[in-house]
C-alpha cells in the first residue's frame, strides 16, 4: 500500500489557453463559413435550399438552448414552444406598435421570454425537478389560451405579417433572415459552450448529479437554475422571433406547435447531452433527416420518425451520438 | 354573460358530474405519479387510445361502451404490466429515470398520438349509443345521460381501487411501496412486482377513462395534451398520493371549468386548470391534502 500523500488524487492540472479556446475558435470558424456561404450563394441556388437550411438551424439554436438547463442541469424544460411563441407573438406586437429592425425584434423577444423564464423558474425551481417540467407544460397552454383570447394578434384566427423591402447587401428577404439565423445559432453555441466550460456549467452538472449534495457544498443552486432558466428561454424566444418573417402567416397553433417541443428535446438527447456538440450534431441529423422526409412521404410520418427515434436513443444509446463517440474514443486509447 | 342562478346552480352541478369524470382520468397519474413515482405523462395518451377502441368496436361491431370497457380494459392492464417492465428495465434499473424517463414518456405520447392521427385521420369520431343521448330533470336541473354515466363510472372506479389498495395484500404492498421501497424489500414484499401490477391498474383505468370520454364529447388524437394538465393539476391539487383528495380536486377542477365556460366563454377553459395547477405548484406545493 502506498503512502497516504500519494493515494491523495492529484488536481487536474488547468489546460493551457490555446487548448481551452480550440472549441471556440472551430465554432466561429464554422460559423464565418456558414456566413460566407449565405451571402455568396445568393441567388445561385433555388429557394428551398435556403428554407431547409433556416428550420435546421432554428433548431439548432432550441436544441442548444433547450440543452443549457435540460443537458447541463437536468431540468427538463417541455415548454419550448411557448418560450419560441413568446418570440414570436413579441415580433408581432412590435410589427403592429412601431416598425424596426429585425434586430430590435430579436432583442424584445430575448427580454421578453428570459424574462418569463426568471419568472417561472423563481416559482417551480425551488420543487423537486418533475414539477418544473410540468409546469412548463402548464405554461404552453395558459400562454396560448391567452393568445387565442388576445384579438390585438390575431386570436385564433392568426394574423398576417409583411416582410418589409430589403436592402444594402442582401438579394431576398430569405437570404437575410438566414443569415440572422447562422448569427443566431453560432451566438447560442458560442453561449453554450461558454456555459458548459465555466463556473456555471460546473455547478449546473453537480446540480444535475446530486442536487442535495451540491447544496451542501455550497453550489449555489437557486441561483445557477435561474442563470440557465433565463438564457435557454431567452435563446428560444431569439429563434422564434425571427419565424413571422419566416412563414408570414402566424396562428397560436403553428406558434405553439408541439413538434417544436418534441423536436427541441429530441434533438439534443439523440446527439447527446453532455457536450455543446451534442444538440447540433442532434439538430443536424434529425433536422435534414426530416427535411427529406417531408419532401419523399409526408409531414406526420416524419414526426412519426422523430418521435420513434427519440425513444429508440433514450432506450439504446442513452448518451446519444456523444456517448458513441466518446466510448469509441476511449476504447481506441 | 348576464348572471342568474339557474345557470350557476345548472354550471355548478355539471362541473360536479364532470369532475366525476376527471376523476377516473386522474386516478391513474395519482396511482403511477404519486405512488410509484413514474412521471407518466403519457397518461392520456393512453385514454385516447381507449376512447379510439371503443370507437372502433362501436364503428365495426356496434359494440355497447360498457362491453368496451370490459373487454379492452384488460387489455390494458396486461399491457401496462408489460410496458413498466420494459420501462423498469431501461430506466429505473440504470437510475436514469428523471431525465431521460421523462423524455421516453414524452416521446411515447408523441408517438400515440401520430399513430393515432395515421391510423384514422384527424376527424372527430364520436359514439352515439341510445341511452346516452337522453336527459333528466330534477326541478329546473337538467343532467345528461351523458355526463351522469361517467361521473357514476368514474366514482364506482375510485371507490373500487380504493378498496383494492386498502384490503388486498398486493393493494397494500403499493401503498408500502410508495412510502418507501427498501422498507417493503425487508418484509419479504417485491416491489418491482407491486409497481408493476399498480401500473397496470392505471394503464386499465386510463382505458376506461377514454371509453367514458367518447361518450362525453367527440374525440380528436390532440385531445390529449389538454388532459395532461387536468390530470396532473389534479393529482397535486389533492396532495399526490390522496385518493379522497383526487376526488375533491377533481370536483374543484370541474366547478372551476364549467363557471369559467359559463360565464367566460368555452375559449379560456383550458387555462382553468393549468392556471390553477402553476398556482398549486407556487403556493401550496403539497396540495389540500398534503402532509
Amino acid at each position: 500500500m502506498s503512502s497516504r500523500a500519494d493515494s491523495v488524487p492529484e488536481l487536474r492540472q488547468p489546460l493551457p489557453l490555446s487548448v481551452r479556446l480550440r472549441s471556440g475558435v472551430a465554432i466561429l470558424l464554422t460559423g464565418a463559413a456558414l456566413m460566407a456561404a449565405t451571402m455568396l450563394l445568393g441567388t445561385q441556388v433555388s429557394e428551398y435550399y435556403y428554407l431547409a437550411a433556416y428550420t435546421i438551424l432554428q433548431f439548432v439554436v432550441l436544441g442548444t438552448a433547450w440543452n443549457i438547463l435540460g443537458g447541463y442541469g437536468g431540468y427538463v424544460n417541455f415548454g419550448t414552444a411557448g418560450f419560441f411563441a413568446i418570440g414570436c407573438y413579441t415580433t408581432i406586437v412590435m410589427d403592429k406598435i412601431f416598425s424596426m429592425p429585425l434586430f430590435f425584434d430579436m432583442l424584445a423577444a430575448a427580454a421578453t421570454a428570459g424574462l418569463v423564464g426568471f419568472g417561472m423558474g423563481y416559482l417551480t425551481l425551488r420543487l423537486r425537478g418533475v414539477f418544473f417540467s410540468i409546469a412548463t407544460l402548464a405554461l404552453t397552454i395558459v400562454l396560448q389560451t391567452l393568445i387565442v383570447n388576445w384579438s390585438f394578434v390575431g386570436g385564433a384566427r392568426g394574423v398576417y405579417v409583411l416582410r418589409p423591402e430589403v436592402s444594402g447587401i442582401f438579394v431576398s428577404y430569405v437570404q437575410l433572415l438566414v443569415a440572422l439565423m447562422v448569427g443566431l445559432a453560432i451566438f447560442a453555441v458560442l453561449a453554450a459552450w461558454a456555459v458548459e466550460k465555466s463556473w456555471i456549467g460546473i455547478g449546473l452538472a453537480a446540480i444535475r448529479d446530486d442536487e442535495t449534495a451540491a447544496e451542501t457544498c455550497g453550489v449555489p443552486s437557486l441561483r445557477l437554475k435561474l442563470i440557465a432558466t433565463t438564457m435557454s428561454g431567452a435563446l428560444m424566444g431569439m429563434a422564434g422571433s425571427l419565424f413571422p418573417y419566416y412563414v408570414t402567416y402566424v396562428d397560436p397553433a403553428t406558434a405553439f406547435s408541439l413538434a417544436i417541443a418534441v423536436n427541441s428535446i429530441a434533438m439534443p438527447l439523440v446527439g447527446g447531452t453532455a457536450a455543446w456538440w451534442g444538440p447540433v450534431v442532434g439538430a443536424v441529423l434529425l433536422g435534414s433527416a426530416q427535411q427529406i422526409l417531408t419532401v419523399t412521404i409526408s409531414s406526420a410520418a416524419n414526426l412519426f420518425i422523430v418521435g420513434v427515434l427519440l425513444v429508440l436513443f433514450l432506450t439504446a444509446a442513452p448518451s446519444g451520438v456523444v456517448g458513441i463517440v466518446r466510448g469509441w474514443k476511449r476504447r481506441r486509447k | 354573460m348576464d348572471f342568474s342562478w339557474d345557470l350557476l346552480i345548472n354550471a355548478i352541478i355539471a362541473g360536479a358530474l364532470l369532475g366525476g369524470f376527471y376523476a377516473s382520468v386522474a386516478i391513474g397519474v395519482t396511482i403511477a405519479f404519486g405512488m410509484l413515482d413514474i412521471v407518466n405523462i403519457a397518461h392520456p395518451a393512453f385514454m385516447i387510445v381507449g376512447a379510439y377502441l371503443a370507437y372502433a368496436g362501436w364503428d365495426s361491431f356496434g359494440m355497447n361502451p360498457f362491453v368496451s370497457m370490459a373487454v379492452f380494459a384488460p387489455l390494458g392492464f396486461v399491457f401496462g404490466r408489460a410496458f413498466y417492465r420494459a420501462y423498469n428495465f431501461f430506466f429505473e434499473r440504470r437510475g436514469d429515470e428523471s431525465i431521460q424517463g421523462l423524455a421516453f414518456f414524452f416521446g411515447i405520447l408523441f408517438i400515440v398520438e401520430i399513430g393515432v392521427v395515421l391510423i384514422s385521420g384527424v376527424d372527430y369520431r364520436s359514439i352515439d349509443a341510445p341511452f346516452l343521448g337522453s336527459t333528466f330533470g330534477i326541478g329546473f336541473v337538467s343532467v345528461p345521460w351523458r355526463m351522469m354515466v361517467p361521473f357514476l363510472v368514474g366514482l364506482g372506479m375510485l371507490g373500487c381501487i380504493h378498496l383494492y389498495l386498502s384490503r388486498t395484500f398486493t393493494g397494500r404492498t403499493i401503498l408500502a411501496v410508495s412510502q418507501d421501497v427498501e422498507a417493503v424489500r425487508l418484509i419479504g414484499a417485491d416491489p418491482i412486482r407491486a409497481k408493476e401490477v399498480a401500473f397496470g391498474i392505471a394503464v386499465a383505468s386510463a382505458i376506461i377513462a377514454g371509453v367514458l370520454l367518447i361518450m362525453i364529447q367527440p374525440v380528436e388524437p390532440s385531445i390529449g395534451r389538454e388532459y395532461i394538465g387536468r390530470a396532473f393539476a389534479i393529482c397535486v391539487l389533492g396532495g399526490i398520493t390522496s385518493l379522497p383528495g383526487t376526488l375533491l380536486a377533481s370536483l374543484i377542477l370541474g366547478v372551476a371549468e364549467t363557471l369559467t365556460t359559463t360565464f367566460f366563454g368555452p375559449s379560456w377553459s383550458p387555462a382553468v386548470s393549468f392556471g390553477l395547477l402553476l398556482l398549486t405548484l407556487a403556493f401550496r406545493p403539497s396540495g389540500i391534502f398534503g402532509r
